[in-house]
Parts: C-alpha cells; structure tokens; sequence
C-alpha cells in the first residue's frame, strides 16, 4: 500500500520537473543536463558561444550562462531551453555571481580587467569596477555585502564594497587565482591558486591571511596539483576541491584545514555541482569531456557521464 | 583613517594587503641589437620590426596592473642600435639608470654586455639567443634567460618522437651558424634519448626553391637511409618550408619546419594562454612569438619578484628569483622557475605545426627526481657552468 502511494506520488511528481545538474560545454556551445534520479544526460541545450559560468535564479526559473566569446549574458528559461533576452556583460563575461537581492550579478570580464555589475531586472550595467588582469573567481558574503573578484594574473583577491561599489581591499595570493567562497557564515574566505597549488584562507573582518591549504597527490609531481573550484557540505564541516590535471578531488576540513582524503575522478577536473541534500557531487573534467560523481558520505566516484566538449561549469536545478 | 589603520596593521602581518604605501619605480631597459636579416629564398614571413619588444610592452602592462593596487609603477626604456652601431655604449646609458636590462642581441653581443664592469650588479635577461654555451661553460652571474635553449627545444622534440616510437631519423642542416648549432643540439639530444640518427645532408642549394623543389628535394633526400622522421635544421627560415610532401619517402618532417619546439606559438590555448594571446594582438597587432614571450617572460619575471618582495634591489631580487619561493604562472600548464645553477627559465616545450599544438615537453613518462621539466636542457649533474655557484 505504501508503496502504492509513494508510486502515485512519484507519478504526480515526475512531470513536473526532476532534479537536474546543469552542466555547461565550453568548446561545444551547450549545456549537456544531468538528471539526478538516473544520472543520465537527458537533454542538450545549445547556448551562445563558449558557455562557462552558470547560475540559476533564487526561484530557479531563470538560468544565467556566461557565453564568452559572444560576449554576453544569456538569459534562458530552464523549462523550454528558450535563450530569452540577452544582458549586456563587458566582453567576455567568465565567471559571475549574483547577489542575495537576486537582482545585481556580478560578472568577470576576463579580457578587460573590469568587474562588471548588470541589474537583471533593467537589465542594465549599474557599474563596471577596475580589477586586475583577467578577473574570474567570483564570491558575495552571505550578507551581500562584499563582492570578491579575483584575478588570474595579477594575483589578487579584490574586495568590493556593494554599497559603494569601489574597491575596499586587494589582498596577494598565490600564482593564479581561479576560485573563490566565503565560508563559516562569511567570517572566512577562501581562494585557490592554480599555479600556486594553494587555497589561501583569508578573516573576512581584517582581510588579513589565516591560513594556507596545500595538497599533496602521491604518484603526481607537485606542478600538475593544480586547485581551482571548490565547494563545501551543507554543515560546512567538509570543503571538495578540485586539483585540475593531477585528476583528484581533495577532501579537506574546514576546522583544521587539513586534507583528509583524495578522490580519483576525471581529466583536468575544474568546477563542481551538490545535488539538493548534498549527498551526490558533480564534477566537471574539462579534457575527458565527462562529468564524476561522488557519492559524499563515502568520498567515492561513483559513475561517470559522458558530456559535451570541455565540460567547465555545472548548477543544479532542484526538482518540484 | 579606519582605513589606513587597517592597512598598517595588515603590513605589519607581513601580508602586503592593501600596500598602497610601499611606494616602488622599478625601471627596466630594452635594448635591442638590429641586424640585417640573412636572405632566405622566401618573402613570405617578414620578420616583425617590433619583434620581442612588444612582448615587454605587455609584460609591462601586465606588471602595472597588479602594481597600481600596491603603488608599484613600471618604466620600460627601448633603446634600439642600428646594425655595426655601438651596443656596449647604448648598453652603459641605460645601466647607468637602472640595473635591470632585457637584451636582445646575438650570442656573442650579450656576453659583450654581461662582463661590462657596469653591468657586474646588474641583472640581465637574455630574451633572443638560444645558443646553449651561454647556460653552460660561458654563463654569467648576471645573465639569465627566459628564452629556452637550443638543447632544451632539441630534447623537447626527442622526447615526443620517442614517445611515438619515431626511432629512425634523418636530418638536413643547412649552412647557417645558427642552422649547424641546432644541428648539433639535435644530434646530442638523440644520443641522449637514445635515438638513431641514421643519415645526414647539409644544405647547399643556391637554386631558388620557390620554381623547383618538387624536382630537387626527391633527388636530394633519395640516398638517405631508411628513417621514420627527416629532421630540419634551418633556423633562419630559408629553404626548410620547402622540404615537406617533396622528401623521396613519405615522412614527416620535424625540427625547424614540420612539427617544431617552440618558446611560444599563437597555436598555444590551453592553460588561460587564449588570454594572453588576445591581450598581445590587442597591442600589438599580430601574433606572439617565441621573442615576445621570451621579453614578456623577464617582465612578468621581475613584476612577480617587486610584487612579492617589494624591494627593487637587485641583489634582493636575484636572491628572490634563484629561490625555491619564485614560480612564475607563464600559460604554459606549469609554474616556470630558474634553474640555480644557470640561470634559465625551466618551462614546458609546446611542439607545434602552423594550426595546432600536436604535444607538449615533457612528456608523461620522462620523470626527474626534481622536477620534470629539468628533462628538458642541461641538467645540473652535467652543468659546466660555475658563475652561480655561490
């Protein structure tokens, strides 16, 4: 009988939407859709050129995508696919984040050293900020008041002010800065260095440096331990970050910053995406083309799906 | 004032945040040697004017704009001397205002400028020679170089036909000094990587090969023997662009024409180099070459150092960029340091056709018990060098 019910209820469930990861393909212009329940590609969207950050709307029923090398914008409604109006971006928008007001979003220009700051609503840009060269990790504190972008090769963490929307801190970082969160309720910030091989841990109140994360992959030179996106369990207790070509996930603890355990997962291992509950992980793997899965109690890659070329962002869409 | 507290506080931890205080000029000079390119049998690739120089431009560029958030500025003086001019005179004006200089010049014209008694503090960056004598017996304490061997490309390029089992090999070196030097890296590096040259042809054509290489090459390839690939050493561009589909066996070709190892390429887009390559034609208006890099290289070089250090001090610095502690991020997949006991920039090789990268040194397999990247060159068991030997 009760599985009768939880039958019926799955059948009133399913048409409505499932529980999607959305995985953008940078050298193929598409997004390549994961459905959770399967772990199938189920749909593949064509989008504007080199589609990199990707971002839904607090009420999901929007999704930003960073289309590159069209220098834009897109704007698509997740049900049909349908690109419906594009926002103006800077050129090359790479990476961006939208803030708590669900309205401003905050994009990296990485070819103009400019962070730009677009109103979805007037679809305006409200502001366009000096940084350093090529802008692309981007964060906001939970309380939307700090705005970070970091930039590749000037090597820096830059704080903004949202209020003013001027720059308040830049704070050095190791060589080749990709990724950046607030973490522990926004008291702490955290940027990977690619090239460094670090995540520089940074107190949000003094901007001053706290501490220094270093990964070691037995059996990978050091050089090919390469940082970039990282994310972190719902308690907050635990961060994944991902370590590009040495093909590992390292589990770090976020109280310690000691790393507890590596995971062996794709090629050139870049951005990554929780389902809803966080018990799942998605990874994309730019070079094998493919996305990981880990199943995060067990810190284990437990399939792998093929994709478009050069998988590089990923966002859920939760089911209704 | 909150503000500036703040600031003071956090230099104090020895972060450097928000340094706008640590006001640093740190000057650089350009100097380059013009000659009179030697003629080839092909107008096709006009050497650019601007060649190397507009790579320090945009290594300059670069630099300025992490050293605006730190009140770090950057002074680049481009001084060019005509051919037969007076390049020491020309080199001892701008050491006179600063002891930091990129030269590009012959071999032999930057070891002129290296014993300078005014240059002996100075640090200077070899962005133009690739001779392999000037990272080993003819080193110089002052001298470092961010343009790759001639050895280190030669090893590049074994180690990627060794890895596609190419182990037969036959080269055509043309008369050229810089054509017999490539000649003998190549020859070198095979012995090293254990491959086999089998067979050799110099070059002596005088013919121009534009009207009759489809019925000259045949012939001048027929007796070689049996090989898998036919290297080229033709550094000056002369006649190697019209050896490939003419060769009397079906083989490809590698070296200076073919499958090449290179500084730099506009071929090269991975590792965030799509980046660089834009912001250089933004300024430039053309392609990024291997000099370009090689001058944007010991730009970036000496940013990263001031940026870390915040000192302009050239000794300061030298210490800094011989340590463990500097890595430069140069879009080539690595971070790229010096080697302490020669002075060159240990950087991964990209082998490249006209469209694409087909692979890139080292290689998966050539391990190192430092780092991989010294398979590449002159390692230190076999360096002759002793200027850096404290």
């Amino acid at each position: 009988m009760r599985l009768a019910v939880s039958l019926l209820a799955l059948a009133l469930a399913a048409p409505l939407s499932a529980e999607e990861i959305w995985v953008t393909n940078e050298k193929d212009d598409t997004i390549s859709v994961i459905d959770v329940a399967t772990l199938e590609v189920v749909r593949t969207i064509p989008t504007g050129e080199r589609p990199r950050g990707i971002t839904f709307s607090k009420d999901h029923s929007r999704v930003y995508i960073c289309a590159s090398d069209s220098d834009t914008v897109q704007v698509m409604d997740p049900e049909t696919g349908e690109i419906l109006h594009d926002l103006p971006s800077g050129e090359d928008p790479e990476q961006f984040v939208l803030h708590p007001n669900d309205r401003h979003l905050y994009i990296a220009n990485e070819d103009d050293a400019i962070t730009t700051v677009v109103d979805t609503e007037t679809r305006r840009v409200i502001a366009q900020i000096d940084v350093g060269i090529e802008p692309e990790g981007m964060a906001v504190s939970p309380d939307g008041k700090i705005v970070i972008t970091t930039s590749e090769t000037t090597n820096m963490a830059h704080w903004i002010d949202t209020e003013t929307r001027e720059l308040f801190a830049n704070t050095l970082v190791d060589s080749r800065p990709r990724h950046a969160e607030f973490v522990h309720g926004g008291t702490e910030l955290w940027v990977s260095s690619e090239i460094g091989g670090t995540i520089t841990v940074f107190d949000v109140a003094s901007q001053a440096e706290k501490a220094k994360i270093a990964f070691e992959v037995r059996g990978v030179h050091p050089d090919r331990v390469q940082p970039v996106g990282f994310r972190l369990t719902a308690d907050e207790k635990t961060a994944f970050v991902a370590l590009g070509p040495s093909n590992h996930v390292a589990v770090v603890d976020t109280a310690t910053y000691e790393v507890q355990d590596y995971i062996l997962v794709g090629r050139r291992v870049w951005h990554m995406e929780f389902n809803t509950d966080k018990s799942l992980l998605f990874t994309t793997n730019g070079v094998s083309g493919d996305v990981t899965v880990i199943d995060v109690a067990r810190r284990e890659a437990i399939k792998t799906i093929k994709v478009g070329r050069f998988p590089w962002g990923a966002a859920l869409r939760p089911g209704t | 004032m909150n503000f500036l507290v703040k600031s003071a506080a956090l230099l104090a931890f020895g972060t450097m945040a928000c340094a706008a205080q640590a006001e640093a000029i740190l000057a650089v000079g350009y100097l380059k040697q013009a000659v009179v390119a030697p003629a080839v049998l092909s107008n096709l690739d006009p050497v650019p004017e601007t060649l190397g120089v507009d790579g320090a431009r945009l290594g300059q560029a670069d630099n300025q704009s992490s050293g605006r958030f730190l009140g770090h500025s950057y002074v680049l003086d481009v001084s060019e001397v005509d051919p037969g001019g007076d390049l020491l005179a020309a080199a001892r004006t701008l050491l006179a205002t600063s002891p930091y200089l990129i030269l590009d010049a012959s071999a032999d014209d930057i070891l002129r400028v290296a014993d300078l008694p005014e240059a002996q503090d100075a640090l200077i960056f070899n962005a133009s020679a690739q001779e392999t004598r000037l990272r080993d017996a003819e080193c110089r304490r002052n001298l470092f170089h961010t343009l790759p061997s001639a050895a280190m490309r030669a090893d590049a390029l074994m180690q990627v036909l060794m890895a596609k089992r190419f182990s037969r090999l036959a080269l055509v070196a043309g008369e050229h000094p810089a054509d017999r030097a490539f000649a003998d890296a190549l020859r070198r590096s095979a012995a090293k990587f254990g491959l086999k040259i089998t067979g050799e042809r110099e070059w002596r054509f005088d013919a121009d090969m534009r009207r009759n290489a489809s019925q000259e090459v045949p012939l001048f390839t027929q007796d070689l023997p049996e090989h898998d690939v036919l290297l080229i050493a033709d550094e000056t561009n002369d006649f190697g662009r019209y050896i490939a589909y003419n060769t009397w066996l079906p083989r490809p070709v590698a070296g200076s024409e073919g499958m090449v190892p290179v500084a730099w390429s506009r071929v090269v887009e991975q590792w965030g180099a799509a980046q660089l390559q834009s912001r250089f034609v933004k300024l430039a208006g053309r392609d990024m070459k291997n000099r370009d890099y090689a001058a944007w290289a010991a730009m970036r070089v000496l940013g990263e150092a001031l940026t870390r250090t915040g000192s302009t001090d050239p000794a300061q610095l030298r210490a800094y960029i011989l340590s463990p502690e500097f890595e430069l991020a140069g879009f080539k997949g690595r971070p790229m340091s010096f080697r302490h006991w020669n002075g060159q920039l240990r950087q991964p090789i990209p082998l490249v056709t006209d469209r694409a990268v087909v692979m890139q040194a080292p290689v998966e397999g050539f391990l190192h018990q430092r780092s991989e990247l010294d398979t590449l060159g002159i390692d230190l068991p076999e360096s002759r060098c002793t200027a850096f030997k404290e």
